[in-house]
């Protein structure tokens, strides 16, 4: 006996040549913090096709890293806006994106960052938005400087702003980083060399000149997309 | 089409962007009937406590549903998010998941660090619930490992769920 294949509620596409692979043995971290067996592939049920459509927390001055303070901080002003889409082309609406990132010098306002560069007394480095109905966001910030780490002799991090995104859906999660154009630490940085060859490049965002804001801002542009909606039908098992 | 966006670590500063504090373990509010807390220590393959790990949960509510279109809608928040602390633990007050069309009630886990390039998945289940029996993910897991994915009674009110990336004891990790 046979029944009709059918659509059950949405599943979600895997990704494929995208993420880098958590043994990545150039980023020393990874090393003890890598799983050493292979993930268990189970089809997404209601818990993997649903997620948190969080409108909160966001607090007045969540989309303007600059205004956090009595006074300005020290660097380039920037506008960072986007799109969130899913990798079948829909816009991502009403989701939230969380941002963190170093001060114009390459340090973080964060106790264990001790690199002798200087604190910005008016810069603390983080920040959220929502998306709006078009699935797209923005907010102002300042450019991040590279920063050493500890990872290898002479190590620099390219310059660069976390992202943290949420989607519609539990599979839809990811957290990231969204670089400069250009930026010459690139060949020499294995955390953005660890993506694959041909899907790094998307982490890098553009230059914006129509969104610059005269005598006030640059601006750059980043698209960021998240896992699509599978269309094919596919057979429920039987019982 | 458009091409996905590939995943980066959080790095050691994670908290800067992600903590909510006391909001982020607050799946319920402090004193809501039937509250339970669930924790636990992440650790790396050395059996070190990893003090800069994020970990969230979600999940649904007593009844089976989700506060979302696809899973029937609630109130309940569903998720919970804890950075881990400087001795690795981690945890959430919530309230016990209901039981799903043929699945055993489950939290989904994502969990993320410095370290890991892409977040590791897994689910915890509750101590001797008969439907774990039948649970058609736990069935794919091998026996002998199964047990990573079921959360210890310590308590009244009080679940246990350690997560080790790596190492003897690994935890199975998900693939969805
Ligand atoms: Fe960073």
């Amino acid at each position: 006996m046979t029944s009709a294949p059918r659509q059950r509620e949405s599943r979600y596409v895997r990704p494929r040549d995208t993420h880098p692979p958590l043994d990545s043995p150039e980023y020393r971290s990874t090393g003890l913090r890598h799983p050493t067996r292979a993930p268990i592939v189970v089809p997404q049920r209601l818990t993997e096709v649903t997620g948190p459509l969080l409108t909160g927390p966001i607090g007045p001055s969540d989309h303007d890293l600059t205004r956090q303070h009595a006074g300005e901080p020290q660097g380039q002003r920037i506008i960072v806006t986007g799109r969130v889409l899913d990798s079948d082309g829909r816009p991502v609406p009403d989701t939230l994106v969380e941002v963190w990132q170093a001060n114009a010098a390459g340090r973080y306002a964060h106790r264990s960052d001790d690199w002798a560069a200087p604190l910005d007394p008016n810069f603390s480095g983080g920040g959220r938005v929502l998306t709006n109905a078009l699935g797209e966001y923005s907010f102002t910030t300042i450019k991040p400087g590279a920063y050493p780490w500890g990872n290898h002799p002479n190590a620099w991090r390219p310059a660069h702003i976390h992202f943290s995104l949420f989607g519609r859906a539990f599979t839809q999660r990811l957290i990231t980083q969204m670089y400069f154009p250009a930026d010459p630490l690139f060949a020499f940085d294995p955390i953005y060399n660890s993506a694959p060859e041909g899907a790094r490049e998307r982490m890098v965002s553009t230059f914006d000149m129509e969104a610059t804001q005269p005598a006030w801002a640059l601006a750059y542009r980043w698209d960021i997309v998240l896992r699509g909606r599978d269309q094919t039908p596919f057979e429920e098992p039987h019982a | 089409m458009p091409e996905l966006t590939p995943s980066q670590t959080v790095g050691p500063y994670l908290r800067l962007g992600l903590d909510w504090g006391p909001a982020g373990p607050a799946v319920v509010p402090e004193g809501t009937p039937g509250a339970v807390r669930i924790t636990g220590i992440l650790y790396d393959g050395e059996g070190t406590p990893i003090t800069d790990g994020l970990v969230e949960t979600w999940q649904a509510d007593p009844e089976g549903r989700f506060p979302h279109p696809e899973g029937g809608g609630s109130d309940f928040r569903g998720f919970g998010r804890s950075c881990t602390d400087d001795e690795g633990r981690w945890e959430v007050r919530t309230l016990l998941p209901g039981a799903l069309p043929g699945e055993a009630p489950h939290l989904d886990v994502s969990v993320f660090a410095r370290g890991l390039l892409d977040r590791v998945v897994t689910r915890v289940y509750l101590p001797d619930h008969p439907a774990n029996a039948t649970d058609p993910v736990l069935a794919l897991v091998p026996a002998e490992r199964r047990g990573t994915l079921v959360a210890e009674r310590v308590g009244e009110a009080e679940y246990r769920f350690d997560i080790r990336l790596q190492g003897e004891a690994e935890t199975v990790f998900l693939d969805v």
